[in-house]
């Protein structure tokens, strides 16, 4: 049994990544993300990796792009106004089949917004972010647990598939402390064979390995696209992921990711104990979102409640993989404000009849 | 059991610490435990709060907006969580810092001068200390060993040295309430 201990979010994340062996993190602070970045500075060189404390955002990006073309298993993370600037060099990353681990420990926006925790930025995450036709694996944890279990996930996919992966966590889940145990985890063991695409130097006898995301041929871009675009479909295929608790029976269901889908659980647990039929589906991967067990669970539902801390984006990809009347219906808080369990609650009894 | 409490007030009170150290006890005892900070603006100079909860099953929601106990070290903090502690629960403020006391009748209230008492324990930075204590002997959530054992963790080394005479403010702490 691994020994528990007691760890921010940032800091199990950090711990969880070193442990996952990366080579390399760069990034640059921003509250409430900066624990990540002073883990990394005090312990990565000393555990064999290489930190950098890049002098932008725009930098950071580019050199884990760099980095990353190495092969090795690179990272950075920030919060939401610095993971705006990291658009442009994500893309370029989706488009030259990168792979590396990002982390937006999200804040309130719009603008510089607030330090307080938000999932403000789930469209960005999801949809894209920067521009053309890409796609991140978005991971969403719900605590400090899974913040260092899906480090090590991450850093798998990620060299699966050869994309970005990222975590999409809040000011929240990057600030408090839960206990934490660590998984049996040898790096060695989960490395994939990059030699057929990385540039890690001259080998006689190889054809060059080049790395670039500018194609002016249209062919060739279109063809690029198409192989992006079913690495998607594969993706969305085998590593859909959700939690549900309490379904089977449920007649209601509150749809929720990440530390909404924690006061969503309290609700689901309070209005039980008054008799209604609550049951919670919490999406774990937002992309690939899990659209066909939210259709399937709410043919038999009378309503769903999608909770987020948002003005409501979740909500849009519910309601597109609803395929049957059941109303949908939205409670969001906004600004760095948590929706708490006795208002989700109340929202729930406006639509239980 | 299921404790939800929340420590508020200046920053430099050892308000965090406090939380901490008690969060830090709970998983000694292997309870589930979660410890969420105040980061915001309230940091930077002005009060500090964190919400502590200590529970024999999972923590659903952390984040919550009443609480079984306050702990209060200052004026604005009571003001701001007296009226969120649940009927029955507990209200411990720090005399010396609040001039209008609490009003509530519904919820057991107890206030303990503890600066002057760590100005007998002689460290005035063990004022967290004997709060917690005092909390502890009206609710027994954890030991005085595992506390001690949470502090351990949450002092740095260097200063490791003054874990006894937090202990000491603990067990006096731990004696003011009867």
């Amino acid at each position: 049994m691994a020994k528990k201990l007691l760890m921010k979010g940032n800091e199990a994340l950090a711990e969880a990544a070193i442990r996952a062996g990366v080579k390399g993190y760069f990034g640059y602070p921003i509250t409430p993300q900066s624990e990540l970045l002073e883990y990394m500075a005090t312990n990565l060189e000393a555990r064999g990796g290489v930190f950098v404390q890049a002098e932008s955002e725009v930098a950071a990006i580019n050199m884990v792009y760099g980095a990353s073309g190495t092969g090795k298993r690179v990272m950075t993370s920030t919060s939401s106004p610095g993971y705006s600037l990291m658009q442009e060099g994500i893309s370029y990353m989706a488009c030259a089949e990168l792979p590396c681990l990002l982390v937006n420990v999200v804040r309130g926006g719009p603008g510089l917004g607030t330090i307080q925790p938000s999932q403000g930025d789930y469209f960005q995450a999801v949809k894209g972010g920067g521009h053309g036709d890409y796609k991140l694996i978005v991971l969403a944890p719900n605590s400090v647990q899974e913040m260092a279990n899906f480090t090590f996930l991450g850093f798998d996919l990620a060299d699966k598939y050869r994309l970005p992966v990222l975590i999409l966590a809040d000011g929240a889940l990057g600030q408090m402390m839960e206990s934490v145990e660590f998984p049996e985890y040898n790096p060695e063991e989960h490395l994939v064979d990059h030699s057929a695409w990385a540039t890690t130097g001259r080998v006689d006898g190889r054809p060059q390995n080049y790395i670039t995301s500018l194609h002016l041929l249209s062919e060739k871009m279109e063809e690029i696209n198409v192989h992006l675009q079913n690495k998607y479909k594969e993706i969305q295929k085998n590593e859909t992921r959700c939690e549900t608790i309490n379904t089977n029976d449920a007649d209601l269901l509150i749809v929720s990711f990440g530390l909404s889908a924690r006061s969503s659980q309290k609700a689901m647990e309070l209005s039980r104990e008054e008799g209604m039929k609550v049951g919670l589906i919490r999406p774990i991967t937002v992309f690939p979102f899990p659209s066909d067990i939210i259709n399937e669970l709410s043919k038999k539902a009378k309503g769903v409640l999608v909770v987020e801390m948002n003005a409501g984006q979740m909500v849009e990809d519910v309601r597109l993989s609803i395929k049957n009347d059941t109303p949908v219906a939205f409670y969001g808080r906004m600004g760095g404000m948590i929706p708490q369990p006795d208002d989700i609650v109340n929202e729930l009894k406006k639509i239980k009849d | 059991m299921n404790e939800e409490l929340i420590v508020a007030g200046f920053g430099g009170q050892g308000v965090l610490s406090m939380g901490m150290t008690l969060a830090y006890a709970g998983m000694v005892e292997d309870k589930q435990v979660a410890w969420i900070p105040s980061y915001g603006p309230e940091m930077r100079g002005g009060t500090a709060n964190c919400t502590v909860i200590v529970s024999d099953t999972n923590v659903s929601s952390p984040i919550i907006s009443s609480y079984d106990t306050a702990i209060v070290l200052n004026q604005p903090s009571l003001e701001k969580f007296e009226p969120k502690v649940k009927p029955g629960g507990i209200l411990i403020y720090e005399s010396n810092n609040i001039l209008n006391p609490p009003k509530r009748t519904d919820i057991e209230v107890y206030s303990i001068p503890a600066n002057v008492e760590a100005d007998k324990i002689g460290n005035k930075k063990t004022m967290n200390m004997i709060i917690l204590g005092a909390f502890l002997s009206k609710k027994p959530l954890v030991s005085k060993e595992s506390i001690m054992e949470g502090l351990s963790k949450v002092l740095p080394e260097r200063n490791h040295h003054l874990l006894p005479i937090n202990e000491k403010a603990l067990k006096h702490g731990m004696a003011l309430i009867n």
